[in-house]
């Protein structure tokens, strides 16, 4: 494809190099360590679930245990193993004895490595074929019923009831959404366990739990059927436990996750080396599950200036495309974020915003990009605010993006009702349809602001590239490179569930799922 | 749809402006014309838009007009709606407690923190609870703050610190403790529920437990903030949309010399 933009591909070829480097470092960290989250995800894959009479997670209850007793870092598997081994008993019933006390992991005899290896292969093989039988699941809907074009409608239900969160997403669906983002509770990213069952309370959102999902799931798959066109169902794979949502995600059919440890981090004050650990792992369980990430570049500028600091945006792109690269994921799976976030009182504003999502596109020709309302400049304006939608919407049919996140006229005001939801769905319809093939008759002027604009962006993000490839990753979040916010490598939340891979330690998986079908 | 086109009768009534009996105005004065939008958990069709009727009738509206409806979903009715507005308010009787001070503008608050205070004024802020936004408290705090309002952060004369989002009451005072706090600003962007009034509230009570609470200025701010509510909720102020770092710094530093809290 010519670039409308004149940009330089030995430039993006540069920029791509530098975020490898910067990737491939994080990497060589991340392969020596796992987390609290990533062997509870292990628990998972063995089949293990539910909760004790105080509602903690039996995944949990394991691996705080090994915790305690100073022996995590050995892996959960190796002790399963030997109980398996040893017990001949299922994970899930060895898992309930552990809760009960009548087991305890520790003291169970060590079995030889071929034994410990054949008495888990079965429980392996069943989960993978799960999440495989899913993933088919998804493929057949897609070449059956189909899917909507491009932009896919992206809307947002968050009544914290997930049986409402039904009405409120079939609704959605009928009036023409794609996607559609069950928000989570506030404050959920912080709890370091998933809570069970399905729920009715919530406060800004719904808990992500893996009932919940499958609820979820099932009533779109209906009503995909009905209306011929296959509604995709998003989740948060981020916060303190990234990969355990991952699984529980591929093992009940979700389509898109967001799925971004720089969010976590920068936003959420999670510590970067949990989180990084954790990603990896989340990342090789979405690739292989099927399923479209989202990254959360859009927020960088709800802090730092969205025409002033635009560069880090792209740089922060680049990086991701290269952790992710690292998690086996396809390009075609990576919904890398942008926004529509530039003051509306801005001269030429819309101008700058053509022609940073035109950019995006062309240096991620084939990623589904996901690109974010205003939410920063919106207010009790509805009308206005229709309007600064409607020109996001502009932008996004012109410049191909992936995923088009709607924002609504009242995103200043409340979590969406039903109508506002349909206002926002007619809006980008009508545009879109209106609009279809604008891309194909227009080209940018050579030497005008539009192209300039990219050039310069492209650059400044190129610099800010080589400064975080010469300090690292974890430095330069330190120095606040990133939406003006500065966190420290040992600071911030869950430090304390990292930990080194020990001598026995395994993870079958990441082989098994990283860039496989 | 458009019959009031048309309509050559709509005159009659006191098109006179008395200030004891406002009603909305359209293009005439006391026309009472108010547009609306709502939905109703009914199926599309005639009953539908009678149901709207008679509901904007019990509203108070005369001549209830529906201009636009649509299924959302089975079961779902939106509409967009018109009518004249039949009750009136009495806006010379009317008495909004506001903030009162006067507001100045940045190197005004440094100098006069310089002159009557004579040391930098300490000023905590956070959204509490498990309100994750952090727009509010950062338009107000961060160095280059909003709309052209510079934030606290960039006041000579003021010593900033801004916590972030989702912070625990108890956190937030213990911080606030430990700098010597002057000032404690609490942000409460996005709410469900009327979650954010019981937060706000509980961390009056936690302070007045302490004994911490006439020691401080306690300030509250959100799109769902305005002063009243926050009077009533035991905070010395409250700021709603359209203020600014300026206006919360001029409230805070003239209130610190009311209260004689200089230490």
């Amino acid at each position: 494809m010519e670039s409308k933009l004149g940009l330089d591909k030995r430039i993006i070829e540069r920029a791509r190099s530098l975020s490898a480097h910067i990737a491939g470092e994080i990497q060589n960290f991340v392969d020596g360590y796992t987390t609290v989250t990533v062997e509870r995800t292990l628990c998972r894959l063995m089949g293990i679930d539910g909760v004790d009479k105080e509602q903690i997670p039996l995944p949990n209850i394991l691996t705080d245990k090994l915790k305690a007793a100073g022996v995590l870092s050995e892996g959960v598997l190796y002790f399963l193993a030997n109980a398996i081994v040893s017990t001949g008993l299922s994970p899930q019933s060895i898992a309930e004895m552990v809760a009960d006390g009548s087991v305890d992991l520790t003291r169970i005899p060590v079995a030889a490595k071929d034994k410990r290896d054949q008495v888990i292969a079965p429980y392996i093989k069943k989960s993978i074929s799960i999440i495989k039988e899913k993933r088919e699941k998804r493929e057949k809907y897609l070449s059956t019923i189909g899917e909507g074009s491009k932009p896919y409608l992206y809307v947002i239900v968050a009544t914290g009831n997930i049986f409402e969160d039904v009405v409120q997403a079939e609704a959605a669906a009928r009036q023409g959404a794609d996607i559609i983002a069950v928000i989570r509770t506030t404050g959920q990213s912080l709890l370091d366990y998933v809570p069970y069952g399905a729920t009715t309370e919530g406060f800004g959102g719904t808990f992500a739990t893996q009932e919940n999902f499958r609820i979820m799931r099932s009533a779109l798959d209906k009503t995909g059927e009905e209306l011929n066109r296959y509604i995709r169902l998003c989740n948060y794979c981020s916060g303190l436990c990234m990969p355990e949502i991952a699984v529980m995600g591929a093992i009940e059919g979700l389509d898109v996750m967001l799925n971004d440890a720089l969010y976590g981090i920068l936003f959420r004050d999670i510590n970067m080396q949990r989180t990084l650990i954790d990603q990896f792992f989340s990342r090789v369980i979405n690739g292989f599950a099927g399923v479209i990430i989202n990254t959360g570049e859009d927020n960088y500028l709800t802090t730092a200036d969205a025409y002033q600091q635009a560069h880090t945006v792209l740089a922060s792109d680049l990086i991701n495309e290269q952790l992710a690269l690292l998690a086996g994921l396809s390009q075609e799976q990576m919904g890398l974020g942008h926004a529509f976030e530039m003051d509306p009182e801005m001269e030429n504003g819309f101008l700058y915003e053509l022609s940073q999502a035109q950019m995006t596109r062309e240096i991620f020709p084939n990623a589904p990009l996901k690109y974010m309302p205003p939410t920063k400049f919106m207010t009790g304006n509805i009308f206005k605010g229709h309007i600064q939608d409607a020109l996001f919407n502009i932008i996004g049919i012109w410049t191909k993006q992936g995923i088009q996140l709607l924002g609504m006229p009242t995103e200043a005001v409340h979590t969406p009702f039903m109508s506002d939801r349909y206002l926002s769905i007619e809006n980008a319809k009508y545009i879109f349809n209106n609009m279809r093939n604008l891309s194909d008759e227009i080209e940018f002027k050579p030497g005008g602001t539009i192209r300039q604009r990219a050039h310069f962006v492209l650059n400044e993000a190129i610099s800010l590239l080589e400064k975080i490839k010469e300090l690292g990753l974890f430095a330069a979040l330190e120095d606040g490179l990133f939406a003006d916010v500065k966190r420290s490598r040992k600071g911030g939340k869950g430090l304390e569930g990292v930990l080194i891979k020990g001598k026995n330690y395994i993870n079958p998986y990441i082989d098994l799922m990283k860039g496989r079908k | 749809m458009s019959a009031g086109l048309y309509s050559i009768n709509s005159g009659d009534f006191d098109k006179t402006q008395d200030f004891t009996k406002v009603k909305p105005y359209g293009d005439t004065i006391n026309d009472g014309k108010v547009q609306m939008s709502f939905t109703l958990p009914v199926p599309c069709g005639a009953e539908a838009i009678e149901a709207a009727k008679q509901l904007m009738k019990k509203m108070g509206f005369d001549n209830p007009m529906v201009v636009y409806y649509k299924e959302l979903t089975p079961g779902f009715t939106f509409f967009n709606c018109y009518g004249n507005c039949t009750h009136t308010v009495d806006y010379t009787t009317i008495f909004v407690p506001k903030v009162e001070t006067d507001v100045m503008d940045m190197h005004q608050v440094d100098e006069y923190i310089k002159t009557h205070i004579g040391r930098e004024l300490v000023i905590i802020g956070a959204s509490t609870g498990s309100d994750a936004h952090t727009v509010g408290i950062d338009a107000i705090m961060n160095m280059k703050g909003y709309a052209g309002h510079y934030g606290l952060e960039r006041y000579d004369m003021i010593k900033a610190y801004n916590l972030g989002s989702q912070v625990l009451n108890e956190d937030f005072i213990a911080k606030a403790v430990e700098i010597k706090a002057d000032v404690l600003l609490v942000s409460q962007t996005v709410t469900q529920k009327d979650v954010h009034i019981k937060n706000l509230v509980e961390l009056v009570e936690i302070l007045e437990a302490e004994g911490l609470r006439d020691k401080v200025i306690l300030v509250c701010g959100g799109p769902r903030i305005n002063h009243e509510l926050a009077k009533e909720l035991g905070y010395d102020a409250g700021f709603g949309i359209n203020t600014y770092a300026d206006d919360v710094a001029s409230f805070a530093a003239q209130e610190f010399v009311r209260r004689e809290l200089k230490k």
